[in-house]
């Protein structure tokens, strides 16, 4: 009898645990401060590509989002397809602006972005190698795409980093598992 | 005498317009880009020169201009200007897919020899025309027919797969004519009226060839099934062009076919 009522917290606990096995992804992008003399901040899409380059998911994509002559999508439209490599892997098969993916340009300085496994915008990964790819585009500017491999589902904790030269800062992806 | 010489003048002159079919210079047409995110213009330069892509030469004639839309509608062209090295003209791009911006000649030319005076005679026409051009008792005449095709490819959002023509030599892309990429490997396919077109060999010239000391062409031969492939070695425009002749011909006496066909296509970086 006493092992029976013993049992039935534990069970529960199971139960109500369960939602925190799903891992988390954290990403911090820089946008770096640049010394020139016409700055445009950078449109800049963070995606998760799969093993094949196919993409597992759009993250975010920071364009110019304002409507000021009344284009419902935003004025930056015409320019999304300078983030080359997001655009012809997956972008152009997004219809924008998408809640909770798009918004408008960051200035300098860190900007940190959190995900949860399955919960929008981040898709249900199964378990195998990914990469978490960061591309900035900057009017008057370059170009610069930075990747991070990781593997899904993380075992441990980790915080791997990777540098952009030009257009882009340090990025940092954190993995709980 | 003076009429006499600006007549042969104009006929120089019609020649010198026919120059397209011939290898002598490059035809091209330059759109202002491939790959758009939304509706967009584009603005086509038309020209014919040694040089990719600096029209330093002369305009290419747009009598056989074909712009077709994504669901297979006909776009006319705007701003339409003729300058003295090169035709202008603007493309409206309103629909997500892919647009075909084509150049069509169809043409005819005859040669023979004139019975009063014994001297070789040349006329240029239409297959429906060129039996008119040559007297009655001409001597030694020699028809051919020629059928050309300069294009190039842009896309509004996700490309769409592009109609076949089934006429004359054409190129089928395996993938999108406009998603190109340095580094990567795009294979084609080369048709001649519909079919296979195997054994040919096709040039791809990288465009900016005035800034090197080599033209670096490569060429590439079509296999049994006319296909082929290239790996972009960098990013630009790109000139690719096949010709052949054959006998299959649907003007009447004509003896030869000349076919060409010449695309341009991006690469991104």
């Amino acid at each position: 009898m006493h092992i029976r009522y013993s049992l039935a917290p534990l069970a529960m606990s199971a139960l109500f645990a369960a939602p925190a096995f799903s891992a988390s992804l954290g990403v911090n992008i820089e946008v770096p401060r640049l010394n020139v003399s016409e700055y445009h901040r950078p449109y800049i899409a963070t995606w998760i590509e799969r093993a094949d380059n196919t993409v597992a998911g759009t993250l975010a994509v920071w364009y110019d989002v304002r409507t000021k002559t009344n284009n419902p999508e935003g004025e930056g439209t015409k320019w999304l397809k300078d983030m080359r490599q997001w655009w012809r892997r997956g972008g152009r098969d997004l219809s924008v602006p998408i809640d909770g993916v798009t918004g408008a340009t960051k200035p300098a300085g860190k900007h940190q972005l959190s995900f949860t496994d399955g919960s929008a915008p981040m898709p249900q990964l199964a378990p195998g190698s990914y990469k978490l790819v960061v591309e900035a585009a900057r009017e008057v500017g370059g170009r610069e795409v930075v990747s991070i491999p990781f593997q899904w589902p993380p075992t441990s904790a980790s915080q791997p980093t990777a540098s952009g030269k030009e257009e882009l800062g340090e990025i940092k992806l954190e993995l709980k598992p | 005498m003076n009429t006499l010489r600006l007549r042969a003048a104009a006929i120089a002159a019609a020649f010198v317009a026919i120059a397209p079919l011939s290898q002598a210079h490059n035809a091209w047409l330059l759109p202002s880009g491939t790959v758009f995110s939304k509706a967009d213009t584009v603005s086509v330069d038309a020209a014919v020169s040694n040089d990719l892509f600096v029209a330093n030469h002369a305009p290419l004639r747009l009598e056989g201009l074909q712009i077709t839309a994504p669901d297979g509608s006909t776009v006319k062209p705007e701003s339409e200007a003729k300058l003295k090295q090169r035709n202008v003209f603007d493309v409206p791009v309103a629909q997500a897919g892919t647009y075909r911006i084509a150049v069509i000649n169809g043409g005819a030319f005859a040669s023979w020899k004139d019975k009063a005076t014994g001297q070789n005679k040349r006329a240029r026409g239409t297959p429906e025309t060129i039996a008119k051009e040559i007297p009655a008792d001409a001597q030694d005449v020699s028809i051919t027919q020629s059928s050309g095709r300069i294009e190039t490819f842009v896309t509004v959002g996700k490309p769409s797969a592009l109609k076949p023509i089934g006429q004359g030599l054409e190129l089928i892309s395996s993938g999108s004519p406009t998603d190109l990429a340095k580094g990567e490997k795009a294979s084609f396919t080369l048709h001649l009226d519909g079919q296979p077109a195997k054994d040919l060999e096709v040039t791809v010239t990288a465009g900016n060839t005035q800034y090197r000391d080599k033209l670096e062409e490569f060429k590439v031969k079509t296999d049994d099934k006319g296909q082929f492939s290239v790996t972009w070695p960098s990013a630009g425009m790109y000139w690719l062009d096949v010709s052949t002749r054959d006998n299959k011909t649907t003007v009447p006496n004509a003896k030869e076919r000349r076919l060409s066909y010449a695309a341009t296509l991006e690469v991104m970086p």
